[in-house]
């Protein structure tokens, strides 16, 4: 079959897909979905529309995320109209009405519409692209996610899908490179390599045999942006691999994704079938003479994995271990061949690129900057999400319109970024332009795009802490400065929360943590002190809260704080005493509580539970 | 499952891979998901397989935390340790359920009805804090509900605590 007879075809299914006589229902099903009962809320549709006779007459699809992860389970709906309406918060008692008011009475449930997706308007509910939370976004890495059915490779050829594969086919390899070269895209992983530096290395390289990688290895706590992306589309991640591919000179490429993704991996091997049946891979991919083959590794668990050298040693069968560069992989990597590298989404936008050109790319984002960057937000913010934003917006536009702020009660503290490796930006960096250069002039990376939102709740020295349990454990133990550095950093930290800090351990530390940055062999060590020194640089006065007054500000640290109820405030609801878990709330009904400080774990249920404000923290 | 059992499995496995070193996790995987875990006798026939030492195979086990020499629990349930999920309380989680089963993490109940591991990051922030029963993903679960999973797989209940949820309908 020809390219112009796929995307025919296509054609023909997406417009029966989105056909506007028919009614259809969608609803969100990558993992953050399911989490929140989307598979429920499908079977309660299906038993619905079988109940009702109409099974045969509606479409019933399974999308991707669209990145509205705080208004899971989301469903968008649409009956024989042009209006399609996109509903929040539905569980599957909710089934019922959806069906009867809207499909078959074309009445929409407007309590739960949370936008109007498209079509004529409706009374008090905004369109989709009004919303605080996605005006400021601009789509390309994500645009399929949510849209298309990820199982459906024609929904992806119909909407513009492997026509830059066939572009980039058509060009000479060079031509490609100098393409993604013109486009400036950097690498979206982590450090913000240029792609078409790497890939024109990995080209010139002397050899027969090359791979291209994609490193789907996304081990950052916090961080979703590359699970949504193969979740709800991996066909434009596998065209840019076979583009890469093409580019560099390489027959076989490989997808190292996380064992914690099985979601991702059933929609990457569904992918690789599809292509394969459409000759998009194989032999001849659509006639160009140009071979190609792509093998899926599953990771096992390991952080360190990520790393470039410890990731080609896992898919070897070894131990994830980093080697010392150079050789780069570009000279030898996977079995001693030229290798290259990129993350999941540079791959998506490099697909993206030679669909549209490299102008038209470079025109989103800064000088140094272009594009878009996509962001997994988290953490104390009222509207959590994937989102997808051109580089250069604020940090402000990020955390107040898209995330909706910390919520009126909480004020905002900090942003951490890019996980273990990354750096808070405290709030009085607020303005600050997101992108390579200015997160790195405040001492704080872009990385792969986790951004935990912290408010005066979050305790800076428990954050510290938290990240170094985590690169402690999963420090690969090689060399001496990330295995030693990393214990020391936490134990010095440990102290430092439970109370028996010293003078000299803010020296201790940033010692410490500079022989990490400048010794250690790989990426893992070289930035796990970050987290720690820029926690020091911005929030000083917290380690000495901790350190000399033996006082946590946020109250968090459990060794230094206590619960106590306001007695003037507590309403004697008993509200905390059933949250309490290990029952040390003492008093009669309508009558001020008290808790008990001997048996007391001061965790804190009381606090969150309690509607008056009754219990302090100090 | 009894040794003939385990070789059985382990030779269906190894059936399915050439004899190469890269197929080494890919076939440590796959036995796992075969038996549950990873015992002495498949390793070995593994390493030689393979033609590696048992040492080298070992090495590689060890290292990647995926892997288990001892079978989990019918209920295996993982408490996501993402970021998102630490500053939403996760760590209250895991205090809860290591009181409620009276096991620590990586333990396994003597009923061998449940076991508990913590997880790096699942990946699903937006829902934090997160636990995986089995399959089943929980988002936003409490400490509350941390309970009723539990009972719903047939975990101990405790009293106080049914008789400490009925009391805010009282008042």
């Amino acid at each position: 079959m020809s390219f112009e007879q796929m995307t025919s075809r296509a054609q023909s299914s997406w417009e029966a897909f989105c056909c506007h006589d028919r009614p259809r229902i969608l609803v969100g099903v990558a993992t953050c979905g399911r989490a929140a009962g989307a598979l429920e809320v499908v079977e309660a549709f299906k038993a619905e529309l079988s109940k009702r006779s109409l099974a045969e007459a509606v479409t019933l699809a399974e999308v991707g995320c669209n990145g509205l992860c705080f208004a899971e389970v989301l469903v968008e709906v649409k009956a024989t109209d042009a209006r399609r309406i996109l509903y929040h918060g539905v569980t599957p008692a909710m089934v019922p009405r959806l069906v009867e008011g809207h499909l078959v009475k074309g009445e929409p449930y407007v309590p739960r519409a949370l936008a109007v997706v498209e079509g004529p308007e409706l009374d008090g509910v905004p369109r989709l692209e009004a919303l605080p939370a996605i005006e400021n976004q601009v789509r390309i890495v994500l645009r399929n996610c949510g849209v298309i059915d990820p199982t459906r490779i024609d929904h992806y050829v119909a909407r513009g899908g492997y026509s830059g594969l066939r572009r980039a086919l058509a060009m000479a390899p060079e031509a490609v490179i100098a393409e993604i070269s013109a486009a400036g895209l950097r690498g979206r992983g982590g450090a913000g390599f240029p792609t078409g530096i790497k890939w024109s290395r990995a080209r010139s390289a002397p050899g027969d045999e090359k791979y291209v990688i994609c490193n789907a290895d996304e081990g950052d706590p916090g961080a979703f942006m590359n699970r949504s992306l193969l979740e709800g589309d991996p066909y434009s991640v596998l065209e840019g691999l076979v583009i890469a591919g093409y580019a560099i000179g390489a027959r076989s490429g490989y997808v190292y994704v996380r064992a914690e993704y099985p979601l991702a991996v059933a929609r990457l091997e569904s992918a690789l079938a599809r292509m394969t049946e459409n000759g998009l891979l194989g032999r001849n991919i659509l006639g160009s003479g140009f071979d190609f083959s792509i093998t899926i590794k599953k990771g096992a668990g390991a952080f360190v994995c990520g790393e470039e050298t410890a990731l080609m040693a896992s898919i070897e069968g070894r131990r994830g271990m980093p080697r010392s560069r150079p050789p780069y992989p570009a000279v030898s990597g996977l079995f001693g061949k030229p290798t290259n590298i990129n993350n999941v989404e540079t791959l998506a936008l490099a697909a993206a690129i030679l669909q549209k050109g490299a102008a038209w790319f470079a025109g989103f984002g800064t000088e140094k900057s272009k594009g878009t960057k996509t962001f997994a937000l988290a953490g104390k913010v009222e509207r959590t999400g994937l989102i997808e934003i051109p580089l250069g917006l604020p940090l402000s536009t990020i955390v107040e319109r898209i995330g909706g702020g910390v919520g009126k009660r909480r004020t905002f503290k900090a942003v951490q970024t890019c996980g273990p490796s990354g750096g808070c930006v405290p709030a009085q960096f607020l303005d600050l332009p997101v992108d390579y250069e200015h997160l790195a002039k405040v001492g704080s990376i872009m990385g792969s795009g986790g951004m935990v939102v912290m408010d005066d709740e979050s305790c800076m020295v428990d954050v510290a802490r938290y990240f170094l349990t985590f690169t402690e454990a999963e420090s690969c133990g090689k060399c001496v400065p990330c295995r030693m550095g990393t214990q020391h950093l936490l134990r010095i930290l440990t102290e430092i929360t439970q109370g028996r800090g010293t003078e000299s351990h803010l020296e201790e530390l940033k010692k410490i943590g500079d022989t990490m940055q400048k010794a250690s062999l790989c990426g893992l060590g070289q930035t796990a002190p970050n987290p720690v020194l820029t926690t020091i640089k911005y929030f000083e006065d917290e380690y000495r809260a901790h350190i000399q007054e033996k006082r946590c500000p946020a109250g968090v640290c459990r060794k230094l704080i206590q619960f106590s109820i306001d007695r003037d405030k507590c309403t004697g609801c008993r509200v905390c005493a059933a949250a309490c878990p290990v029952a040390s709330i003492t008093g009669e009904k309508k009558v001020p509580h008290a808790i008990v400080q001997e048996t007391c774990i001061r965790c804190g249920a009381c606090r969150r539970a309690c509607t008056f404000d009754a219990v302090t923290v100090r | 499952m009894g040794c003939a059992d385990v070789s059985l499995a382990v030779e269906k496995v190894l059936d399915r891979y050439e004899r190469a070193r890269h197929n080494l996790i890919p076939i440590l995987q796959d036995t796992q998901e075969a038996i549950g875990c990873l015992p002495e006798a498949a390793l070995a026939r593994i390493a030689a397989y393979l033609d590696l030492s048992a040492n080298d195979v070992f090495g590689v086990v060890t290292f990647y935390s995926q892997f288990r020499f001892r079978p989990p629990g019918a209920h295996h349930i993982k408490v996501c340790e993402g970021t998102a999920c630490h500053v939403r309380g996760s760590g209250l989680l895991v205090e809860e359920l290591t009181r409620k089963l009276g096991i620590e993490v990586g333990e396994t109940t003597g009923d061998g009805k449940f076991s508990l591991e913590r997880v790096a990051c699942f990946g699903s922030c937006a829902l934090a804090p997160v636990v995986v029963v089995g399959d089943k993903v929980h988002g936003r679960v409490t400490t509350k509900r941390v309970g009723k999973l539990i009972g719903e797989h047939g975990g101990p209940n405790d009293p106080s605590e049914a008789k400490s949820e009925e009391e805010p309908a009282e008042a």
